[in-house]
């Protein structure tokens, strides 16, 4: 098959106890109205859990999506049991209600990716599309 | 993950390599097919492929949720295979299936694996009776594939399963419609999921007048609750036991393994075919005349 019609498989999901859905759907329809098959697994998940569902899955990326304030603790999480289960490879990308200074230290924590309030479905679509995995 | 990785990890159980060998299968990698044919024969034989299938709405999700439960209570390994409708404009689909089935994810013993359709019936039949396989190689028995039942495509992915239940519930208004679409020759189980709602009572009794149940083939089941799904899994057992030792089960898989082997044959063509048609003058001349050429081109002359 042509490497530029792989079809991409993200996982959508929401760590922790913020039950605020919304934009966590919205971009799991937009991913699939670009083309993704999006697995998506519903709210208050542990770290561990929605890095166990990634590597079942076998997806290119992990989006989560996080609006109470609990980013920094959970989102390196994911990245590390995704480490742990022999699958630091597959590329990690957060948004949610994000204080700009808290990008960079995501950043050096392993999130490949952090999308703050304010960016387009497009963008957030195109990044999905151009990420590498990791040492590729 | 290199190929050889991806052989060894499945008999394993390694999580990973199931997944890869999985995904070199729906991407058409040309190593699908040395994994395939590492697979541990006994253990594919032996694994029962159960299929789910039923209207949007029926509960097959909560009910899968449950049975892996039970299942697991049983001591069993479990692989499930959800499929999912994709998008015939973009080509994207979306997996929702694993939200009522999170209590399992961090089990070892229950491997998920979401798949879509990909536009391509045929080709998600082979790839989805080939993720089956990789999942009995690596242990897992029972394999359940859940699907939307309705319509022939979705009937087609159902036939890869050796034993079928069709879940349906009160109050979705056309399953009986559905039902005389030919469903009801296919599946050897109807199950009358949320049995405690209103209009349940009815839709069994409909059911079995339909089928003339005399062998218990159609059960109630409430799975919110968990209620009826020990009975559930016994029923699927008890007709799957059965047809082992009629030889059903074996005449079943001859027919779905033939099916199979003239999807991949498609889906190995397909590319070929789509550049013979790309070199055609398509607008003169009649396209199911030109189909012809192409396939008598390809046809050893005997069978011209």
């Amino acid at each position: 098959m042509a490497e530029e019609k792989r079809i991409r498989r993200v996982l959508i999901g929401k760590p922790g106890l913020d039950g605020h859905d919304r934009g966590a759907k919205v971009i799991a329809r937009a991913l699939r109205d670009s083309g993704f098959e999006v697995i998506y697994t519903g709210i208050r998940r542990t770290p561990e859990q929605i890095a166990a569902a990634a590597v079942q899955e076998d997806v290119d990326a992990v989006g989560l999506s996080l609006l109470s304030g609990a980013h920094m603790e959970l989102f390196p999480e994911v990245v590390e049991h995704l480490k742990q289960r022999g699958a630091g490879d597959i590329p990690v990308i957060g948004g949610g209600i994000i204080p700009e200074e808290d990008v960079r230290a995501l950043k050096e924590k392993g999130i490949r990716k952090v999308f703050t309030p304010g960016t387009s479905i497009q963008e957030i679509a195109d990044a999905f599309r151009e990420l590498e995995p990791e040492g590729a | 993950m290199d190929i050889e990785a991806v052989i060894s990890g499945i008999g394993e159980r390694n999580s990973r390599a199931i997944a890869r060998a999985i995904s070199l299968v729906e991407e058409g990698n040309p190593g699908a097919e040395r994994v395939l044919s590492s697979l541990d024969p006994p253990s594919v034989e032996k694994a029962m492929v159960a299929g789910i299938t039923g209207a949007p709405g029926a509960g097959k999700s909560t009910l899968t949720d449950k049975l892996i439960s039970h299942c697991r209570g049983l001591g069993k390994r479990v692989g499930v295979i959800g499929v999912d409708p994709s998008s015939p404009l973009t080509g994207g689909a979306i997996h929702g299936d694993r939200v009522r089935m999170m209590q399992h994810a961090l089990d070892e013993e229950v491997v998920i694996r979401s798949m879509a359709t990909r536009g391509r019936l045929g080709g998600l039949c082979a790839s989805a009776g080939a993720a089956a396989r990789i999942m009995a190689a690596s242990g897992c028995d029972p394999v359940i594939i859940e699907t939307v039942g309705v319509g022939q495509s979705e009937m087609d992915i159902i036939r890869i399963a050796d034993v079928t239940a069709l879940v349906s519930a009160p109050g979705l208004g056309d399953d009986i419609q559905a039902l005389k679409a030919g469903l009801l020759e296919v599946a050897d189980l109807m199950v009358v999921n949320k049995a405690d709602k209103p209009g349940a009572d009815m839709l069994s009794m409909e059911l079995k007048e339909a089928v003339g149940d005399r062998e218990g083939r159609v059960l109630e089941t409430v799975a919110s609750k968990g209620e009826g799904i020990a009975e559930l899994f016994r029923a699927i057992t008890d007709v799957f036991g059965k047809n082992v030792n009629s030889g059903e089960r074996d005449r079943r898989r001859c027919e779905a393994r033939r099916a199979e082997v003239v999807d991949w044959s498609l889906e190995m063509l397909r590319p070929h075919l789509q550049r013979m048609a790309q070199g055609e003058e398509v607008l003169s001349g009649d396209p199911r005349n030109r189909a012809r050429a192409i396939v008598q081109s390809l046809l050893p002359p005997e069978d011209r």
